[in-house]
Parts: structure tokens; sequence; C-alpha cells
């Protein structure tokens, strides 16, 4: 039995000292309604069948734990798992979440839904969502992110979705972010916000994390099943660090697993283009949480970069600031370099095409696998899968050949 | 000083009107002559907006003026300069306008300190809610506000919560929305205006977001104590209109709020 156990957030939204609820007073009220709700149909059995169902026939879960045999003959040490949310419908675990919310929202009686989006995972799965339940979808996305994911933007406009770039600040999704929160504000009678990572004011950390909790539930019960045990590492990608929580969290209180959240070391964390926000960011207050953030000294928030457009985000979900702060995960970052070569490493070695995203983690195995043994499991969330990325790889492995 | 200097002005059976200007906007070099001109002209307190890369209350009007504040290299230190040499040649009420991370930055003792030697006598943080107020404001000054927000969604009990800690007066955000982006409003919106005013009994309550012209003011002026107005002056820099041109649309709004009903 362990003697303490780990419960975030308090009744007020706060893991420790980060998260909460900074934003505009007008928000306050959508954002009490929308704990309300959840909070009832937490536990009520038919919200939770109708996920469930849906997690089954609509997205394809249970997804699988898949022994990665030539991975783990390449690096000769522990044994390497990795939980395939990269088959989930519409390609990355973005799905969970979205159709968590879109429940919530039809509980909550809102018509209209947003939504911003980075890589434009999430705005495909939100305008998947909307599309599936009849309801009108607006993804706000940083000009720069549709120039690079365009494949994702044409996907969004032919689920019915319209799209607006944003063109202010750093045209990322930082920008995106602010734009949906200033649309929610002034549109917030008819419209829910489907925010699409553990971030935000509270309570979208908690509900977005315990949406995505399913991607640790099930690893928990498949690993059992393959090796009559709990892994010794779980490795998960960390921009805003939704699809991290999502697997960690069922987790927490196994207190012998050592957990790793890799960020986005971009050109180098000597440079200034990077997103490694746990790694080199200090204590700031952004989209409606106090966490981690990369800012200047005068409390700017800092332009920041990754070559995968989900990972390029300056703040990063309240949870994992704690987490950092009591040290149960441990954050490092790997660069665009080191993420493109194991996305090539990936790709032949198991015919799995993982996102950029997920590519920071894999990548991470070559500074981890060599301290492992033999007898150990480490297990691997491939939160999506590349197809998106192609362009960018293209491009980018072009270069170095 | 603020609440006593608005019960002045409304004594005087003429509503407050004040003026948000953007640091350092659309010059750093002379913006302390543009303030000076703006509280000439008739405005009774001006609120001093300090830059912040995300300013996620602010419509496009606003973010465009901060942005371009930030690109003059205006900080938090340029703004305390400009406050003390408008505080030379006026008495007036100046306020700061600033998001928690640039005062948590700072710090807040010496945010409060700092502000208010140099002759802010108060702060509006848009994005502190009252649920964030306790554990963020961990250090007050006598003669130094904390102004709070309240809006058309608060609920009736925090507004009367809101008013009970909000030093000042009380900002009442009259549309939902960001800064700038709506003109005039609707009969919804001024009943709910008039609903919540009467809720407000510690405090003066200001109207702000949505107010552009002289006719805004004369929708309003029977529901509120004053009006507060941004964007509308932060256009007119921003289409390279002169101050003698800023600070007559300054004399001809405060005109208004002294038409007695």
């Amino acid at each position: 039995m362990e003697k303490k156990n780990y419960q975030f957030p308090d009744a007020a939204g706060h893991y420790g000292k980060y998260g909460g609820k900074f934003v505009p007073e007008t928000l306050i009220a959508p954002l009490q309604e929308l704990e309300e709700i959840y909070q009832l149909v937490k536990d009520d059995p038919s919200f939770q069948f109708e996920l469930m169902q849906l997690h089954k026939d609509y997205s394809g879960r249970p997804t699988p734990l898949t022994f990665a045999g030539r991975l783990t003959k390449h690096f000769s040490k522990a044994k390497i798992y990795l939980k395939r949310e990269d088959l989930c419908h519409t390609g990355a675990h973005k799905i969970n979440n979205a159709l968590g919310q879109i429940l919530l929202a039809k509980k909550l009686g809102k018509k209209r839904i947003i939504a911003e989006t980075g890589a434009g995972q999430h705005g495909v799965a939100v305008a998947t969502v909307c599309a599936k339940f009849g309801l009108k979808c607006v993804v706000y996305m940083g000009e720069v992110d549709t120039q690079r994911q365009s494949l994702n933007v044409f996907r969004m406009k032919l689920l019915g979705a319209e799209v607006i770039p944003v063109t202010s600040g750093s045209k990322t999704l930082k920008d995106a972010t602010n734009q949906a929160i200033r649309d929610w504000v002034t549109n917030v009678k008819d419209t829910h916000y489907i925010i699409g990572s553990v971030v935000g004011p509270h309570p979208y950390p908690m509900i977005v994390r315990d949406f995505q909790a399913i991607i640790g539930y099930e690893t928990k019960e498949q690993i059992q099943q393959k090796e009559n045990r709990l892994p010794d590492y779980l490795v998960a990608c960390v921009g805003g660090g939704s699809n991290a929580m999502g697997i960690f969290y069922p987790f927490l209180n196994d207190k012998q697993i050592k957990m790793i959240g890799v960020e986005a070391a971009g050109y180098g964390l000597n440079t200034t283009k990077h997103s490694a926000t746990l790694t080199l960011g200090r204590e700031g207050i952004f989209h409606g949480m106090k966490t981690y953030l990369l800012q200047n000294k005068d409390g700017q928030v800092e332009e920041v970069h990754s070559i995968s457009a989900g990972l390029d985000y300056p703040g990063v979900g309240p949870e994992h600031s704690l987490l950092k702060d009591i040290s149960r995960v441990k954050y490092v970052s790997v660069t665009d370099d080191e993420a493109l070569e194991a996305t090539k490493l990936m790709t032949e070695r198991e015919g799995i095409l993982p996102a950029l995203e997920t590519a920071h983690a894999i990548a991470y195995l070559n500074y981890l696998m060599p301290s492992t043994l033999k007898n150990e499991i480490v297990i691997v969330n491939i939160s999506g899968r590349g197809d998106k990325d192609l362009n960018t790889i293209i491009e980018n492995l072009g270069k170095t050949k | 000083m603020i609440k006593k200097y608005i019960e002045e002005v409304t004594a005087r059976r003429e509503k407050v009107l004040s003026i948000f200007l953007t640091a350092g906007f659309p010059h750093k070099n002379d913006f302390v002559h543009l303030a000076e001109k703006v509280l000439q002209a008739g405005a009774d307190m001006l609120e001093i907006g300090i830059p912040f890369s995300d300013p996620l209350a602010d419509g496009p009007v606003i973010q465009y003026s901060s942005q371009t504040a930030l690109e003059n290299g205006v900080t938090i230190q340029d703004a305390f300069h400009f406050a003390e040499e408008i505080r030379k040649k006026s008495d007036k009420p100046l306020i700061a306008m600033t998001y928690a991370n640039i005062v948590s930055n700072y710090g807040i003792d010496k945010f409060v300190t700092d502000a208010s030697l140099s002759g802010f006598n108060g702060v509006i943080i848009p994005d502190l809610s009252l649920d964030e107020y306790d554990k963020f404001i961990t250090f007050q000054k006598e003669d130094f506000d904390i102004i709070l927000l309240a809006t058309p969604t608060s609920s009736e009990k925090r507004i009367i919560a809101l008013d009970e800690k909000s030093k000042g007066f009380v900002y009442y955000v009259s549309v939902t929305g960001t800064t700038g982006t709506r003109n005039g409003f609707t009969n919804e919106d001024i009943s709910a205006m008039q609903k919540n005013r009467k809720l407000i009994s510690q405090n003066k309550m200001l109207a702000g977001f949505g107010i552009s012209s002289a006719e805004n003011i004369l929708q309003i002026q029977d529901f509120c104590d004053g009006v507060i107005v941004g964007s509308a002056v932060i256009k007119k820099l921003i289409n390279n209109e002169s101050y003698d041109s800023v600070a007559s649309f300054v004399s001809e709004l405060k005109k208004t709020c002294r038409i007695r009903e």
C-alpha cells in the first residue's frame, strides 16, 4: 500500500503552486459550468458507456501495445514496447479528448465548437467529431502552421470546419490559442472551446488528462497480459503534454516506474530556437495557467521553435510543472535533427512512420537504452503517425543528404 | 485616491471619462506629451497599458499597439518613467493596466511599490481572477488600488464579492468579448448593466469595452458612473491622426459626459 497517493489538482484547480484560473472574468462562469457538468458525468455510467462505445466502434480502441522486436535488437538492451496511438482514428491520440469533450459540449447544450491547433492533429480530431455530431466547427491555426501542415488544413476543411489562419505574434500554436480564447470570450453563450492539450485554465488540464488517461489504463492492462508485470520506463514527448499525461497518469502511484518526458530542443538548447519549456523555462502565467514558461527577463513570452508544429509551444501543462518539481517525471530534450533521425530509425526498423512530435520520444532512446538492462521493459507512447509530416521530412532529410 | 476623485466628478453630476493609452505608443519619445494632451482635453483619468506579448483580453487594435510598443522597446520601467513625468503636471488618477505575468515576473511587492512611487494610483489586471486574487496579491499599499472587473456573465454572488474586494472602482465589462471589437450595445447588454449596477454598492462603476463614440456614451450613461475608452483612441493613433485630433475627440467625449439628464 502506498502511504500517500498522488491526488491533483486540488478543489481550486491547483497542482501545487501551478495551474489555477488566470482568465478574464467573462470566462469564469463557463469554466464553472464546464466543471460542474464534468463532475456530474465523470461518474455517470451512461456517459462513460457512450464514450467507451465511441472509443471502441468509432476510434478503434483499444490501440495495440506492439513489441518492437527489431528496435529492441538495435539497442540490445531492455525490451521496447510501443503504445500505438498512431492507429487511432484520425491518426493520433487527440481523438480521445475530442470525443470526450464533444459529449460534454452536447451536455452543455452548446452548438458551436472552437479549437486551436498546432500540427493540425487536434484540429482534425475536433473537426471529425463535429462532423459526426453535426456541430459547427471553427479551428484557429497559426499561419506558419497552416503552411507546414497544409494537408491537415485541407482535411479539416473537407470535414466541414472553418479554418482561420492566425497572423498575430509568432503565427503558431500560442497565437492560435490566444485567438481561440478571444473567440470564446466573445461567443461564450453558444460556444464550447475544446482545448487540445493539458493546458489552459482549470478545469481543462484535468479534463483533458482524464480523457487521455485511457492510454495509460490500457497500457497497464496490456503489459500485464504480455509480460505479467509493469514496465520500468515510460517515455513520451511533451509539447503541451497531453499524450504524456495520458500514459503517465495511471502509473503515477507505481513509484518504481521511471517516467521521461521529452521536449523539443529545436536547433539546440544553446540557441534561442527551441521549445524546451521545462528544461529552460521558469514560472510564469500564460493561457490561463501558472506553469513553466519560456519568457524573457521582462516576462514577455518567447518565440519558440520546433520542427514539429505540435511541440512548438512556449508553455506546458501545469501538472507537468508539478511533476518536474517533485521529481516524479524526468524532463529531457532532443533536437530537430535527432527527431528526424529517429523518424528514419523507427520507419526502417519497425515499419511505423511516427509523427515528428512522437519522434522526439523515440530519439531519446539513444540516451536511455544504454543504461537499461535486458530484463527491463521500456514503453514508448507512439502518440501519432507521420503522414502529415511527409513534406517536412522530405525537405529536411533531403537537406542532410 | 481614485475613489475620492471619481466621487468629486460624479458629485458635479458628470460621468467620469477614463482614457486608455498603450505605454510608448505610437512613439516612446513623445508619449508623455500625448498623455498630457489627453488629460488637458478633458480625460478625468488615464489608464496606461504596459504591453504584454500575449494580451488575450484585447482585440486587434490594442494587440497591435502592444506589439508595436514592444517593438519600440517599451518596458515596465519605461511605463513607470512615463507615470513619473505625467505626475509632475497632473493630479488626476493614473492607472496601470497589464497582465498577470508582467506583474508576477516583476514581483508583486516590487510592482506595487515601484508603480506607486512612480505616480500610479492603481492597477487593472484583466487575467487576474477573483479565484487567484488572494494567492497573487500578497502585498498591498493603502494608496494603491487593485481594481477588479465584473462582466455580464458574472453571477450576482460574484459581482457582490468582486465589489467587496475591488478598490478605486469596479471596471464593468459591458459586453462579452475583447476590447474594441464591438460598437454600441444591445438592449440585453444595457439591462444586464442596469441590473449589475444595483449590486455594486461599495464602489463606483465605470463601464468599458465597446465604447467608441459619444453616441455609445449617451446609450449607457444613465447606468454607470463613467466610461473607459481605449481602442477608439488607439485606432486614431494607428491611423496617424495628429495628437490634436485625438485631443479634440477626447474633448467631445467629455462634453457628452457632462450632459445632465
